[in-house]
């Protein structure tokens, strides 16, 4: 017996069953019958000409008009048949596009890879989660000779996958870097112009870009456009926002980038964010900046990446776990 | 996530009257909106943000890209109607000392 034939006989069943007494069982079984054609990829053309075949052995005496109709039910079904087959292909067709992107994210993690550098007068924590596959967001640190560490922060306006191909251009010129050009008003005038002639003129990126220098315990930065970080004083247990004006890179190339500078205490953290932690929005709307700073300030006390950590946890809770933009936190704390 | 942007044209100038939210799924459709009007020889754009509850970067994108394209082209564009909200966001990201921001919504016309 073949299947076509099993699969008639089956069903021949079901159908005598229910005109013999309409009960939910024939009905449960026509359910079961269906999701088993549909795994079997039996069209919906292949079905009424299966129901005509089992009618017509079962009720020999039905009208030919009655039979007739089914002709051209069975037209009908042909065009329903062929959209189903087109959602089939369509889902492979997605599954492929899906795995695709896992491995371009995949390959940005490995391309945009950054190490934590680790100095003895300083603990550094970071932690940065993309809303959807590809991140905007990015940081990237870098250690000179002299022993000073670079540190930037970056949001790619425009999200996705252009947004992922413009950030590693960013990150090649700022490993390209000659290593006497470390201040950070210079890496942005030198990104705004790599930018300004290179990326796509709707596209635009927020910086920050900051120097650690050991010998004297300063940090220097500058912003291009960028949410301010915050800046906590040990000492008398107060944040203050780590203000500095500059355009957003790739508007204007003649841009200048001014240049602050920042005294660092034992104790005094430095915190750089992307505006995912300050846009956060909840239930009853945004994010308050007395509420953020609330939650580093239950967990100052902690090492850079626990405090980067629990912040996060924090606000993806109060979020409901739904990160609307990308979220990027950065912590720098003076040890010793 | 919604946006109407509602479009009055009168003589060379165009004033554009938004409301909702501006992110990642309704910028394209507001640049897709605006972006003719800027392209033409010294068009003069009003964009009214009064009735918008929410933006994002993606939406900063858009316009500074009409910004962009109104300068090519001689035109000139006009922010009002910013919540304080919004003009912490143009503050932070230095447009505000390129582009022509005001958080008063334009009196009569």
């Amino acid at each position: 017996m073949n299947f076509r034939d099993r699969m008639l006989d089956e069903y021949k069943e079901i159908l005598k069953t229910y005109i013999h007494d309409q009960t939910e069982q024939a009905l449960y079984m026509s359910q079961k019958f269906s999701r088993k054609s549909i795994e079997y990829k039996i069209s919906p053309e292949e079905m009424i000409s299966l129901h005509k075949t089992s009618i017509m052995d079962l009720e020999p005496d039905l009208p030919e008009s009655l039979l007739l109709s089914l002709d051209i039910l069975l037209e009908v079904m042909m065009s329903y048949g062929l959209a189903y087959r087109e959602h089939q292909s369509l889902r492979t067709i997605q599954r492929e596009l899906i795995n695709e992107i896992e491995v371009a994210a995949s390959m940005q993690q490995t391309l945009l890879g950054t190490q934590i550098p680790r100095i003895s007068s300083l603990d550094i924590g970071a932690i940065s989660v993309p809303a959807k596959q590809m991140s905007g967001d990015y940081y990237h640190f870098v250690s000179h000779e002299n022993g000073a560490i670079s540190v930037a922060i970056a949001d790619i306006i425009g999200k996705g996958i252009p947004a992922a191909l413009c950030m590693s251009m960013i990150k090649y010129s700022m490993d390209s870097m000659p290593d006497d050009s470390q201040n950070p008003g210079d890496v942005l005038e030198r990104l705004n112009r790599v930018v300004e002639q290179n990326v796509d003129p709707t596209m635009f990126i927020t910086m920050f870009s900051g120097l650690y220098h050991p010998d004297n315990h300063t940090f220097y930065y500058s912003s291009a456009g960028h949410e301010p970080g915050f800046f906590y004083h040990a000492e008398t247990g107060t944040f203050e926002e780590l203000q500095a004006k500059g355009l957003l890179l790739g508007v204007d190339k003649k841009a200048k980038y001014n240049e602050y500078e920042r005294k660092v205490e034992v104790g005094d953290v430095i915190l750089l964010m992307s505006d995912g932690v300050t846009e956060c929005r909840t239930e009853e709307g945004f994010l308050e900046v007395d509420t953020l700073i609330a939650y580093i300030k239950k967990y100052i006390h902690l090492s850079a990446q626990d405090i980067a950590d629990k912040v996060y946890k924090e606000l993806e809770y109060l979020q409901d776990f739904q990160l609307r933009d990308d979220f990027t936190l950065i912590i720098l704390k003076r040890t010793a | 996530m919604n946006i109407s942007i509602d479009v009055k044209e009168l003589d060379q100038q165009t004033t554009m009257t938004l409301a909702g939210e501006i992110d990642a799924y309704t910028a394209p459709q507001l640049r897709e909106t605006a972006f003719p009007y800027t392209e033409k020889k010294q068009a003069s754009v009003v964009i009214d943000l009064s009735g918008v509850t929410y933006m994002d970067s993606t939406g900063l994108g858009v316009f500074v890209g009409l910004f962009k394209s109104l300068n090519a082209n001689d035109g000139t564009l006009k922010l009002v109607g910013l919540s304080d909200r919004l003009k912490r966001l143009f503050d932070i990201t230095g447009l505000a000392d390129i582009m022509n921001i005001n958080s008063e919504a334009e009196g009569g016309v």
